[in-house]
């Protein structure tokens, strides 16, 4: 018997790690848009938050579709 | 095709049948939690996946060489064996999805092949260390790695909206957390038609060139990718609706928040893993990540009694469709009239599984009721198999059930 305990130490590592930064990215873009909108209603700018939030969307997009690649190849 | 054997026949349409049982009984991975959180209607949500699950089928040129990645001795294979633990792995399918519980497909699979493959050529067939790194290591590594990412996630994406308290602005990141759902369930769903379809894919292929149809080594043909990617895309569109109750608002309630953290992890735990060479199932990565994201909000519970009734379900899913692949095998060993036996049996007991779901039908009118329903389903299963009408039971027999409910804030703290 032989256990990987390397693979299985890096699929925890790189699991943990990529949800947590996905999910922190995402709500990042989603809590930005909301402020945004509300600083818009307020007459303010709002554009740096705009930019940073569809930034944060950007990254988590290239994020699917390399979850896609992998899948294909 | 005039090479195909009766034998041969009856197999790939078994495989078939599995791969069907496959695709309903693991919609609730991708979909369980979109539909509980209201992201998609529970309609929509099946077709969904359905589609992403056929062109899953269709997107991987590399199909499995091995049915049981080394688990089992494939050489000299008989395809008797290949057909008595697809008919262990069928009904170990069917009877968890009856009793509403998330388990994993490949195990059944796995433990109908471990068991056919004793009956047929000893113990000697079996190598037990693969058994140890591809089923039993996994099955408790797999909720364990999905359920801390999907915690971390949900108490992080808690701790960056707290400061969101207006109505309008929570509405505006609700959408944006449901549409983020949305796309992890897509690529869970896709992940699983590449997975799973090949599997089916492999045994088939396999079973033809055991049957001396195609040379050794070669591609399936593509009437098996077709027909491989249909069967599991209907079975996906088809629901395993008691499934998708017990994991998306059996186990614990979930908000946006948590089932886009829930949904995102299981995604990346399953990419990861099957890239990383160190293969995870589906099921329990779903399973585990639904619970972390539970425990991640404050004031979050995980249902420990529905809960354990899951972890009793996989520790008996190797075991159990097992001993049917056994039975299976030991029948089909007499001969031909044992093949025939146990192709009516398999009908029988597929029949009468169904028969007893309608006693108490799920679908996608009332997969998001929630309340004593999981308790409920098992109640009319045990009401069913005893002999008295169900119908005046079931009252009697809930409030029996619900004794290890009441027992689970005994056990809550100690699991935080």
């Amino acid at each position: 018997m032989n256990i990987d305990w390397a693979a299985l130490a890096s699929v925890f590592g790189v699991s943990l790690v990529i949800t947590v930064a996905l999910v922190g990215l995402f709500t990042l873009g989603i809590t930005g848009l909301a402020k945004q909108t509300a600083t818009a209603q307020g007459g303010g700018g709002g554009v740096l938050a705009r930019t940073g939030a569809y930034a944060c969307f950007a990254l988590c997009a290239a994020a699917v579709a390399y979850g896609i690649f992998l899948i294909v190849v | 095709m005039e090479h195909i054997t009766l034998l041969l026949a009856i197999v790939v349409v078994t495989a078939l049948v599995f791969d069907f049982t496959n695709g309903f009984h693991d919609t609730a991975n991708a979909m369980a939690t979109t539909i509980s959180t209201g992201a998609l209607k529970p309609k929509t949500a099946v077709a969904m996946s359905a589609v992403l699950n056929l062109v899953g089928a269709f997107l991987s040129v590399e199909v499995a060489k091995t049915i049981s990645g080394g688990i089992i001795n494939e050489n000299g294979l008989r395809t008797e064996v290949i057909f008595a633990a697809l008919v262990g792995a069928i009904l170990w399918n069917l009877l968890t999805w009856l009793v509403g519980l998330p388990s994993s497909s490949s195990h059944a699979l796995f433990g109908g092949l471990i068991g056919a493959a004793v009956m047929s050529a000893g113990w000697s067939s079996i190598n037990g260390g693969t058994v140890v790194t591809k089923v039993l290591l996994p099955a408790i590594a797999a909720p364990l790695v999905a359920g801390v990412a999907a915690l971390l996630a949900t108490k992080l994406t808690y701790r960056l909206n707290r400061k969101i308290t207006d109505e309008a602005q929570l509405k505006s990141t609700a959408k944006g957390y449901r549409a983020g759902q949305i796309a992890s369930a897509g690529l869970v769903s896709l992940a699983h038609g590449t997975n799973d379809a090949q599997k089916t894919m492999g045994i088939i292929t396999l079973a033809l060139v055991t049957g001396g149809v195609l040379a050794p080594g070669s591609n399936p043909p593509v009437w098996v990718i077709a027909s491989a990617g249909i069967a599991i895309a209907l079975g996906t569109y088809l629901g395993g609706w008691r499934i998708i109750r017990t994991m998306g608002s059996g186990l614990t309630d979930l908000r946006p928040p948590q089932g886009f953290a829930a949904q995102t992890s299981a995604a990346t735990v399953i990419l990861a893993s099957s890239h990383l060479g160190f293969s995870l199932s589906t099921t329990q990565s779903c399973s585990g990540a639904v619970m972390g994201a539970g425990l991640g909000r404050k004031g979050g519970v995980v249902r420990w009694s529905t809960a354990t009734r899951m972890f009793v379900a996989w520790g008996l899913t190797l075991p159990a469709a097992g001993l049917v692949g056994a039975g299976a095998e030991f029948l089909t060993k007499q001969g031909p009239w044992g093949v025939a036996v146990v192709a009516v049996l398999l009908v029988a007991g597929s029949g009468a599984i169904w028969l007893l779901s309608r006693r108490k039908p799920v679908d996608h009118t009332n997969v998001n009721a929630t309340g004593d329903e999981p308790a409920g389903v098992v109640t009319t299963a045990i009401a069913a198999v005893s002999p008295p009408p169900a119908g005046l039971n079931v009252p009697d027999l809930k409030t029996t059930i619900h004794a290890p409910t009441a027992e689970t804030p005994a056990d809550r703290p100690a699991t935080v």
